[in-house]
């Protein structure tokens, strides 16, 4: 008779078991705050499209402090999706050859995260100067 | 034993399939040296302390890929992790995770295998050549596209690092997906059509959600996410731009 019985371990909790994987989890969970302000912004424009009244209460409505205080947590949790989103874009995408040699790691990631604070940078500017 | 000689306790997962029902812990007080390896550790056990504990092991050199086991949590060559790097606290050992048990800390490479071939890991000539014509010429250039692919030991790190393919072990995986870029890159090959089925398929990359650990815990700087998302990209232009270019052939 067989004798073997190979051992399936339960995966139950694997996201717990190592701490790379609970890092896993909190950026990827990161994006639901991504979703979240997506609804928000598509909120706003629902609000737009129904005049003046119904945009100005909305806007009026974000002064609430709970609002501003999700607004900040969302600030920090967006902040920390793009940073693990470049980290993890190098091993995404094919090797860039620059000047006969392969771009390394770090460029790739600070190359996005630089394009992604000026982007963000630009648009503040462009949003500020059209408030004033 | 030389001096400086000091006792480590190492918890080593067992399992004897004829006699437990579910793996168990088990502690030993393991004497060692500044120079010793977990596998040395545990292959102490075996010669002085207990001869029924099982493990695979062969080179002590990482190259042959044998000796990968759970080292706290963390998939590590057994020959390359040391014990004084955990010491005075005790080191776990356990089977490589999201592979079944056969028996103590050896598992099941049996779907593994069975990946590794379905990858048809070898040069499928892109043109027949006589041994008259010579051999296929390749540029340094040519080389660099799969030479870090090619340095996969089949040690299977990464599939224990890869909670996708614990959930789904019909998960082509990492390792082989390395591989079969490997081959699918080289500028010698021809088999990339055939390949791309099974990148594609629903055993392929789409499993993957870029968790990235199974780069991380590669002993031989592989990067297999790298060859499993440059995949999807080419699965998902193979998918697009068959309406542009029809191949045929396409199941």
């Amino acid at each position: 008779m067989n004798k073997r019985r190979p051992y399936v371990r339960s995966m139950d909790g694997w996201w717990r078991k190592n701490p790379f994987f609970v890092e896993y989890m909190i950026h990827e969970g990161t994006a639901l705050f991504v979703a979240a302000y997506a609804g928000i912004l598509l909120n706003g424009l629902l609000h737009l499209s129904r005049g003046e009244a119904a945009w100005n209460a909305w806007l009026d409505g974000l002064k609430n402090p709970w609002y501003v205080a999700f607004h900040m947590l969302a600030l920090v949790a967006i902040g920390y999706h793009t940073y693990t989103w470049f980290k993890i874009m190098p091993r995404t995408m094919p090797p860039v050859i620059v000047g006969g040699k392969r771009l390394a790691d770090g460029a790739i990631t600070g190359g996005g995260l630089a394009v992604a604070a000026a982007a963000s940078l630009a648009l503040l500017a462009a949003v500020w100067g059209m408030a004033r | 034993m030389a001096e400086n000689q000091r006792t480590i306790e190492i918890e080593v997962l067992r399992y004897h399939p004829e006699k437990d029902k579910a793996p168990y812990q088990q502690v030993f007080q393991v004497p060692f040296t500044d120079d010793m390896s977990v596998l040395q550790g545990v292959q102490y056990i075996k010669d002085y302390l207990d001869g029924s504990l099982s493990f695979r092991w062969s080179c002590r050199m990482a190259i042959c890929g044998s000796c990968g086991m759970m080292i706290n949590g963390k998939p590590s060559l057994s020959c390359e992790t040391f014990l004084r790097d955990y010491y005075p606290a005790r080191v776990r050992v356990e089977a490589l995770a999201h592979f079944p048990i056969e028996r103590d800390l050896v598992i099941n490479m049996e779907g593994f295998i069975e990946k590794l071939e379905s990858i048809q890991p070898y040069i499928i000539p892109r043109e027949a050549r006589t041994l008259a014509q010579g051999e296929y010429l390749q540029t340094p250039e040519q080389l660099n596209v799969y030479e870090q692919f090619s340095s996969c030991i089949n040690c299977m790190l990464c599939y224990a690092a890869c909670p996708q393919f614990g959930l789904n072990p019909a998960f082509i995986g990492p390792g082989a997906m390395a591989l079969l870029h490997r081959y699918n890159v080289d500028s010698r090959d021809g088999g990339k059509a055939e390949r791309m089925e099974l990148v594609a398929s629903e055993e392929g990359v789409f499993h993957c959600t870029a968790v990235g650990y199974c780069s991380e815990v590669c002993p031989k700087h592989v990067d297999p996410a790298n060859a499993v998302n440059q995949n999807k990209t080419n699965a998902a232009a193979d998918y697009f731009l068959r309406f542009l270019a029809p191949k045929g052939g396409a199941k």
